[in-house]
């Protein structure tokens, strides 16, 4: 082999190992992008994290949006966790307050935290929350019993085939990230 | 790698060719730079991990021979299927292929050996660690990886059986394994063709080496980098894939068949190389239509990066996702029928003769196609939700894999072995291996499809009372088929002790430069570059 086909060969071994290097971080850069892409998309049914203004556009009478509530916990959380009122119906521009209600029925100390999903997907966007547990942790001590709240309305632009919104709550048990 | 240890590795394989190769024994093989001895050490490594995976396939149908539970237990039943197709996809198919892309791409080309001789040593010896890694944690306390091939979060982090980060180290090994070789073949084709060997005068078989090794750059590193995600969720707190912690379990899928995806193009684009240059020989006629062959092997290469969420339909999509996905991968199916209609056509009037590697070949085209048939069924989001996770996937890619790859592998070994070893194979035993192999294979997955569309679901120890017939005769395909694969090691080791000798082309109708010289093929070829027409 020649000198030339050398120094053609490390060079072509130099942009192959860029390409490999490029990709390794595309695959950490696709967790940023999916979260933007699931912003955008409402994909995945996730709703706002932190609290919303709300903005007085006028309430829409002619609809009536069901707005269902379930919950969950997960993993073994011994934490009795459920929605004062199954569901209620809102107008879309109407601002609604429900509350939630949880006890820890161990008798150690319990840091939990919901976690919030509207089906179907595409509503995510328009279901606003002004105020939600969601937003903090919930550090409930043994035996401790909170009723929690949830604020919040349905925006006005909510597509017209949408006419039941299920808010679904997970609760996950986390202490030990807490305490470290 | 430095211009220097290129020139010292030169340097070192022009001693060789003085000398011939001194080294003997175990040494030669570990301190080899050779792409003929890597070549082999990889089939051999491929066959040995084919038939270990094999084992575990025999143990799983063993299980489920009845219904109930009778041999094993769940969880060692979910150990089973994991490491079943961990190994079949990266110890078995990938390592064949590269095994096959050693051997004859630089003979193909005109090329005296790969570009980069030394890291091709390192990227074969690194395989065997990790494949030990791998087995070896099913001696551990925890067991084996129970969550299935595809690893899917929580399964892999949360509720894993600690066996996660042997899983994740093996997985880096083999990656890192897979990127040195995509490399070496990507630089090998880049530089080192004979002078006059323009790339559309490349034979099929390296174009599609050329393009699968320009996936497996592209992927592996995703893979690298999920694995670590689940690496660090597991074991340092980090919530890539936990809900609690803001993750989402679904983006792993998500990651995972961005990178999966091209994989199972990686493992058929190969195999469409092999056929494409066996069916020509035995049909004596030029292959038909090479540039659109070309083409189509692009374009599915470019299209499998925007389908992997048909894996993915039931997770809750929105709609036009579903249509996108869909569509797309109903898109993949023009490039395939193209290459389909273009083997057909190539036998087309052709004078035909069916010695074992053609038998294989014509047995690919069919059989392979039905397994793109049912792809295409799983494709339509509305009726995926009915196969969705049922046996009618594990037809599906067993037809594309098996009677696709490996049958593939299979042709291209009978096409080259007298080439590779210097005498003929015995014809008789050879078709021995083809009518058992063919027969048994279709027993043993053709009645996946219907036990799929009854709702069987994959991946479970046991079954409903009404799939026990179909199951029955499943398993016993089964092991038909794991036996008949005996039969070929025993062609291979006759192969290589003795045989009629072979001469330099044994067979009338093939073409390409690997003919040009002798039976077995001399430890250095093509020091000099030959002229190509």
């Amino acid at each position: 082999m020649s000198k030339g086909i050398e120094q053609n060969n490390s060079k072509t071994v130099k942009k192959l190992v860029l390409v490999v290097f490029a990709m390794f971080g595309f695959g950490f850069a696709l967790v940023p992008l999916y979260d933007v892409f699931c912003d955008i998309t409402g994909l995945n049914g996730k709703t706002n994290t932190e609290s919303v203004a709300y903005t007085d556009d006028g309430i829409d009478t002619s609809r009536t949006i069901k707005v269902q509530f379930i919950t969950r916990t997960a993993k073994a959380i011994p934490w009795e966790f459920e929605p004062v009122i199954n569901e209620v119906s809102v107008h879309p521009g109407e601002m609604k307050f429900v509350n939630f209600y949880a006890k820890n029925i161990s008798k150690r100390d319990i840091v939990g935290q919901a976690v919030p999903s509207v089906s179907p997907g595409i509503a995510a966007g328009y279901f606003q929350k002004i105020e939600c547990f969601c937003f903090t942790q919930q550090p409930l001590k043994g035996g401790e019993e909170v009723e929690m709240g949830l604020q919040f309305y349905v925006d006005l632009d909510l597509p017209d085939e949408i006419t039941t919104l299920t808010l679904s709550y997970t609760l996950y048990d986390i202490s030990s990230t807490v305490d470290s | 790698m430095t211009t220097d240890t290129i020139n010292e590795s030169l340097d070192e394989s022009h001693n060789d060719e003085h000398h011939d190769h001194k080294m003997t024994g175990l040494k030669r093989w570990l301190y080899t730079t050779n792409h003929k001895d890597i070549g082999t050490l990889y089939l051999w490594f491929a066959f040995i991990m084919f038939l270990t995976g094999g084992v575990l396939a025999m143990v799983i149908r063993m299980e489920l021979f009845q219904p109930g539970l009778q041999i094993v237990e769940p969880d060692f039943f979910n150990q089973l299927t994991t490491v079943h197709g961990l190994i079949m996809v990266f110890g078995a198919i990938m390592p064949a292929f590269t095994g096959f892309a050693n051997w004859m791409i630089p003979m193909m080309i005109g090329a005296p050996d790969m570009a980069l001789p030394r890291m091709n040593n390192w990227s074969f010896w690194i395989l065997p660690f990790a494949f030990a890694i791998l087995l070896g944690s099913f001696f551990m306390e925890s067991g084996a990886p129970n969550f299935g091939w595809t690893f899917y979060a929580p399964l892999s982090t949360t509720y894993s059986n600690g066996s996660t980060a042997f899983f994740v180290f093996a997985v880096h090994i083999m990656g890192v394994s897979s990127i040195m070789g995509a490399i070496n073949i990507v630089v090998t084709i880049m530089n080192l063709r004979a002078p006059s060997m323009t790339y559309m005068k490349m034979p099929l078989f390296v174009w599609t080496f050329f393009i699968t090794a320009y996936l497996l750059i592209a992927v592996m590193p995703v893979l690298a980098g999920v694995v670590t995600m689940l690496l660090t969720d597991t074991y340092f707190g980090t919530s890539f894939f936990n809900a609690a912690g803001g993750g989402d379990p679904v983006m792993f899928q998500h990651i995972f068949w961005f990178f999966g995806h091209p994989e199972v193009y990686i493992m058929i684009l190969p195999a469409f190389g092999i056929v494409s240059t066996t069916i020509p020989a035995f049909s004596r006629k030029k292959l038909f239509g090479y540039s659109s062959m070309v083409y189509a092997t692009a374009s599915i290469a470019l299209l499998s990066f925007i389908v992997w969420a048909h894996h993915m339909f039931t997770t809750g999509m929105p709609l036009f996702g579903e249509l996108f996905f869909m569509y797309c991968t109903m898109l993949i199916a023009v490039p395939t029928g193209v290459k389909v209609f273009n083997w057909v056509a190539t036998m087309w009037r052709g004078s035909l003769t069916f010695e074992t590697p053609m038998l294989f070949s014509i047995a690919f085209v069919i059989l392979f196609t039905i397994g793109g048939f049912s792809g295409l069924m799983l494709a339509m989001t509305p009726v995926d939700f009915q196969y969705h996770d049922t046996y009618f996937v594990v037809a599906h890619f067993h037809y594309v894999l098996v009677t696709g790859s490996l049958f593939s592998i299979y042709a291209g070994a009978y096409y080259w072995l007298p080439k590779w070893t210097g005498n003929m194979y015995n014809d008789s035993l050879s078709k021995w291996h083809f009518w058992c192999s063919l027969i048994s294979v279709n027993l043993l997955f053709f009645p996946m499809h219907f036990l799929g569309l009854a709702g069987m679901p994959r991946r479970i120890p046991d079954y409903a009372l009404q799939f026990a017939d179909f199951n029955k005769w499943v398993s016993i395909g089964g092991f038909a088929f794991g036996l008949s694969q005996l039969i070929f090691l025993a062609v291979v080791i006759k192969c290589i002790k003795g045989g009629d000798k072979a001469p330099a082309k044994p067979w009338d109708g093939a073409e390409g430069l690997e003919w040009t010289v002798p039976s077995p093929a001399p430890y250095h070829t093509f020091s000099t570059p030959p002229k190509v027409d």
